[in-house]
């Protein structure tokens, strides 16, 4: 038995958190597949990593510096060339407040 | 006599050069064979026919007045959808993007072309790149040419699908848990997953950035080692490129495998993996030995874990970079916006989004949430740790390991795809190298019945040279890369 089952509760809050709306019957799949996915994710639990540290990206690189020079960038019209929609040269964004 | 769009790139090059065919022809014929097999096997999401014949000729007339021509001079190249192609629609097989438009080349794109190479469409793939099939594509699933009612592999299955339908001459692929490798055994043909860092990853719409690379795959290996040369090198706009000088890939292939230490994988011939999958790798392993190789069977425990760490991994930073599609600057946004910003922006999501996106998101949303990051995501990478420890042992003792790319041969459509858990089973064998950041290729090594079978070589952080050797090697003894699909 699963140690941490996931709730249709849990799922919405996800939901909210990720900013994807579902609908009822995504709802109720995606706890049960939740649930089945997790417990093999549990699988991991059996390692000891005492000790061990993390490994973020297999490069050893740190913080790539270049110098701050000015280059050309993108002209306005070709950045808002893929806008859903736009007004006098602006992205127009849904009504925040 | 073989058609015009049979031909390897290495003797296009030299024809198209010496004047004996024109790259025009040569596009022109293979225009013709997509127009004839692409209703079938559905490998291309966009085709850009127009420009590539503008660019034959150009090519031909940079030819005819003696101009230097590049290394790719007049050789089609198909690109995955995921590759950012300037005024070419870049989708990620997505709704998400079905109409966005990139305003500027991937590096890998802008390489090709500089070496004169002929952009001639864009590849279908599973949707932003999350699954095994290509059947997760908003565009419909690609078939296998083999067998029509098999899954291609993915998520680079267009590419490879392309190429030994023969409606490409060289592919790109993106490779992020096995994307390049899976196809190409499904399809039976060679595919390449770099060292983290020999490609550059400007203009590769992210999925799992610390996991993945762009790679080459292609009909034959030298092509392979060809085109791997081109977009391989350092890359000031990827911060993650490493600073090397590039190895001569194409100049040392040799059918001569002596002194070559090959660890084979115990792990990798276990529980799940098919019989007859094991018995066509090991007739290559023995292949192998003849030509003067010498192998030894290592074990590395911690591979059990790889699967499950190589999913919250790759969850967790795909939650983080789609967190980047709310539909303002690009991308799909709804028609009536009569909510709060929040809920359109989720609407926006819900719509442009298919379900395996969304459960990757959530769930990596829910590995990096509060209470559950250090059992989840830090914990992973942890492991991430113990099994590189252990590769990084195993290279000591063998230049490289060897096993299977794919535990079962190609399975029907439809037969995974509803069943998260079981796809993600497929990926097994690949995850390794991403975890690692180690180079990995693909070489047909066999058919079971009709179907091909896949021989995994991994190596040495930038050692594609001897992954390629190897390949080499087993293609001059072994007939099956010259094998095509009736069509």
């Amino acid at each position: 038995m699963s140690k941490r089952h996931i709730t249709k509760g849990d799922v919405e809050h996800i939901s909210q958190l990720a900013h994807i709306e579902l609908t009822e019957e995504e709802k109720e799949v995606f706890v049960e597949q939740f649930n089945r996915i997790l417990e093999f994710f549990e699988k991991i639990d059996e390692v000891n990593t005492e000790g061990i540290p993390p490994t973020y990206h297999v490069l050893d690189l740190a913080n790539i510096f270049r110098e701050d020079e000015i280059q050309e960038s993108l002209p306005r019209e070709e950045a808002l060339r893929n806008a859903p929609r736009r007004e006098d040269g602006f992205f127009k964004s849904p009504r925040i407040v | 006599m073989p058609r015009l769009y049979e031909l390897s790139a290495l003797e296009l090059i030299d024809k198209i050069r010496r004047h004996e065919i024109s790259a025009e022809e040569y596009v022109a014929s293979l225009i013709n064979r997509i127009h004839r097999v692409e209703e079938k096997i559905n490998a291309y999401i966009t085709t850009t026919f127009d420009e590539a014949l503008r660019e034959a000729k150009r090519v031909d007339e940079k030819i005819r007045r003696g101009e230097t021509v590049g290394k790719l001079a007049g050789v089609a190249v198909a690109v995955k959808d995921n590759i950012c192609t300037m005024r070419v629609r870049t989708t990620c097989a997505s709704k998400m993007l079905e109409k966005f438009i990139p305003p500027y080349d991937a590096t890998v794109v802008e390489r090709l072309k500089r070496e004169d190479a002929i952009i001639i469409g864009k590849t279908n793939m599973d949707e932003f790149a999350m699954g095994s099939t290509t059947e997760t594509s908003y565009f419909g699933s690609t078939r296998n040419p083999w067998d029509l009612t098999k899954v291609p592999g993915g998520s680079s299955g267009g590419s490879a699908a392309a190429l030994i339908a023969d409606e490409t001459t060289l592919s790109l692929g993106s490779d992020t848990g096995g994307s390049i490798r899976c196809p190409a055994s499904y399809c039976s043909v060679i595919g390449l997953k770099p060292t983290y860092g020999l490609v550059s990853r400007y203009g590769l719409i992210a999925y799992a950035n610390s996991l993945e690379q762009i790679g080459p795959m292609a009909k034959s290996t030298v092509d392979c080692a060809l085109l791997l040369s081109v977009i391989g090198g350092y890359d000031p706009r990827d911060g993650t490129s490493v600073k090397i000088p590039l190895a001569d890939y194409t100049g040392h292939l040799a059918n001569d495998l002596r002194g070559i230490r090959v660890g084979v994988i115990k792990e990798f011939f276990g529980e799940g993996v098919e019989d007859s999958v094991k018995k066509h790798v090991w007739r290559a392993i023995h292949l192998l030995e003849g030509l003067g190789a010498s192998y030894e069977q290592v074990s590395l425990p911690s591979l059990e874990y790889a699967l499950a760490a190589y999913y919250i991994i790759a969850m967790s930073e795909a939650s983080s970079n789609l967190a980047r599609y709310d539909g303002l600057r690009y991308g799909f946004r709804v028609k009536h916006e009569d909510a709060d910003w929040s809920r359109i922006y989720a609407k926006n999501r819900r719509i442009g989004f298919g379900a395996e996106v969304k459960r990757r998101i959530m769930l990596g949303t829910y590995a990096l949430s509060a209470g559950y990051y250090e059992q989840y995501y830090l914990k992973a990478l942890k492991i991430r740790t113990i099994i590189r420890r252990e590769f990084e042992g195993a290279l000591k003792r063998f230049d490289v390991l060897i096993g299977p790319t794919m535990p079962m041969p190609p399975f029907n459509l439809g037969e995974r795809i509803q069943d998260p858990l079981t796809l993600y089973m497929c990926d097994i064998l690949t995850v390794p190298a991403n975890l690692t950041g180690y180079p990995a290729i693909s070489v047909p090594c066999g058919f079971e019945g009709e179907l091909p079978i896949g021989l995994q070589i991994m190596g040495r952080p930038f050692d594609e040279a001897t992954l390629l050797k190897i390949s080499y090697a087993l293609e001059k003894n072994a007939d099956f890369i010259r094998r095509r699909p009736s069509l």
